[in-house]
């Protein structure tokens, strides 16, 4: 699947103009005034960002600005909780995701996501990876179910530490380990864009060192949006940064202008740890 | 980005970064003395003076080591960022840019010492006279512009080295001079040219500082804003 797309995009790229390429890379993710109330508390205020293809997007901010709130529209997450409204506009490749006729599960396949904590399933290693792909019908086969696990967990960069033991339990592998176990999990959906939620909060130094370079490798195939507490993290792993505050979008921009020269006093006083 | 920023809230955060500013402007004033009085040696073939400026030119090495020294503990310890990280990396820039016109002080203050045998006629010097004064403005000046973040005085710095240039274009011409009226002057007057040519490069010191105030303040680099600057 991700092989097919791949190359769809490819070809879509060659036939267009040099310029025209160069100038607009694709933003499959598009969010136009996004308006997010939970009960009659508002807590985003009319969020517009486009998300570059093949790129780690960072969202930054203090605690309670909306940045996870955000994240959680992509895939419709924020659906789960009692009370949350969502406005304005999310567009998935040109359709817009809050369509009433769209599958959510089929979105969430499309958009998958890797939480703050390790939430492996308690099932085996293999069953975690296969799971996604039986309930999708995306594995005719046990050959081909055994292959889709295989590279999932390949392309996480866990498959040397786990491949002699797929049948123990999942939540018995390390906290990173783990991490990148979720990681196998949303990959083995063949999903075009990868929300993380603080994915590297509970792990040690080299455990995210380990994640960080994944998600480097990650951005060669796929979309990435990653929310995270850490600015140094947020400065190494993306290329678009977005910095959030009381549920606004106050800037977005190349990470390294964000992180040297950013416009606004408001992310310059967050990032360089200042009172705002 | 404002000039005015709101305190870190890590106060001990707050008070490197204000120590090294200081210690920036504490070296800038040394530097600027062992300039005037390097070159006051030299006008008075002052002996005594020129010692001086050339032990003090170890003690303007250990503070730009002792700015290198924090600026590194920064980096590791705190990971500044923004306009922070901005001011540790020109930290390091306009205190290498301080210690190399610390050695043309004391280069004007070794000259001192082979001349003093020679004499100087005040013709001969008074172009230098001139030289030294604009130079150590532009010093003061792009020293100003970096400690008070204002990069239009900073641009006006910049504007100003062509002088330096011309005058010296303009003494090495006179010194010329002196030296084809009669060979005997030719080893005051290369010294002297020599002299003038390490102020030359404490101008271009100083426009590097002002460069680097420019940076600082608006995170662009002046060569970019190339329309900054006047044209030539």
């Amino acid at each position: 699947m991700d092989a097919t797309l791949g190359m769809a995009k490819t070809t879509e790229t060659a036939g267009a103009p040099l310029i025209q390429s160069e100038i607009n890379h694709a933003t499959p993710v598009r969010a136009r005034d996004v308006v997010v109330h939970y009960g009659t508390k508002q807590a985003l205020f009319g969020v517009s960002i486009d998300i570059p293809e093949r790129s780690v997007t960072a969202f930054i901010g203090p605690s309670g600005c909306g940045k996870s709130t955000f994240l959680r529209c992509i895939n419709r997450m924020n659906d789960t909780i009692v009370g949350c409204k969502v406005t304005g506009k999310i567009e998935l490749e040109g359709a817009d995701i809050y369509d009433p006729s769209l599958d959510v599960v089929e979105l969430r396949a499309r958009v998958g996501m890797v939480f703050q904590k390790p939430n492996p399933f308690p099932k085996s290693i293999y069953d975690n990876v296969a799971y996604g792909p039986k309930i999708h019908g995306l594995a005719q086969s046990k050959s081909a179910l055994d292959e889709i696990v295989h590279s999932s967990l390949r392309k996480a960069g866990l498959w040397n530490e786990v491949k002699d033991r797929l049948n123990e339990p999942g939540t018995g592998l390390s906290g990173g380990q783990q991490q990148r176990l979720c990681i196998a999990r949303a990959i083995a959906v063949g999903p075009e864009v990868i929300l993380m939620d603080e994915p590297c909060s509970a792990l040690d130094p080299i455990a995210t060192a380990i994640v960080e370079e994944l998600i480097d490798e990650l951005r060669e195939n796929y979309t990435i949006v990653i929310v995270t507490h850490s600015m140094q993290q947020a400065a190494r792993v993306s290329q678009k940064t977005a910095f959030f505050h009381l549920g606004k979008l106050i800037e977005e921009g190349k990470t390294e202008d964000i992180f040297t020269n950013p416009k606004h006093k408001q992310t310059q006083d967050y990032i360089t740890g200042r009172i705002g | 980005m404002p000039a005015t920023l709101n305190e870190h809230i890590v106060t001990s955060y707050e008070d490197e970064l204000i120590d090294l500013n200081k210690s920036i402007s504490e070296m800038g004033g040394m530097v600027e003395q062992a300039i005037t009085e390097g070159a006051m040696a030299l006008l008075k073939l002052d002996h005594v003076q020129a010692q001086n400026v050339r032990t003090f030119d170890a003690q303007i090495d250990q503070m730009q080591q002792r700015i290198n020294d924090s600026v590194v503990s920064i980096i590791a310890r705190r990971q500044p960022m923004a306009a922070d990280l901005r001011m540790v990396v020109t930290a390091i820039q306009v205190a290498n840019d301080l210690e190399r016109t610390g050695d043309m002080a004391k280069q004007l203050a070794k000259r001192t010492l082979q001349l003093e045998n020679l004499g100087l006629a005040p013709k001969f010097y008074n172009g230098v006279k001139h030289m030294k004064d604009l130079v150590s403005r532009q010093l003061q000046a792009a020293l100003d512009a970096y400690l008070t973040r204002d990069s239009k005085a900073a641009v006006e710095v910049c504007n100003h080295d062509d002088e330096i240039d011309a005058i010296y274009n303009s003494l090495f011409r006179e010194l010329l001079t002196y030296m084809m009226e009669d060979p005997r002057n030719i080893t005051q007057c290369t010294h002297l040219l020599f002299c003038a040519k390490s102020l030359e490069r404490v101008g271009d010191h100083a426009t590097n500082i002002a460069e680097a105030a420019y940076y600082l303040e608006t995170g662009r680099h002046l060569g970019a804003d190339e329309q900054q600057r006047a044209p030539r």
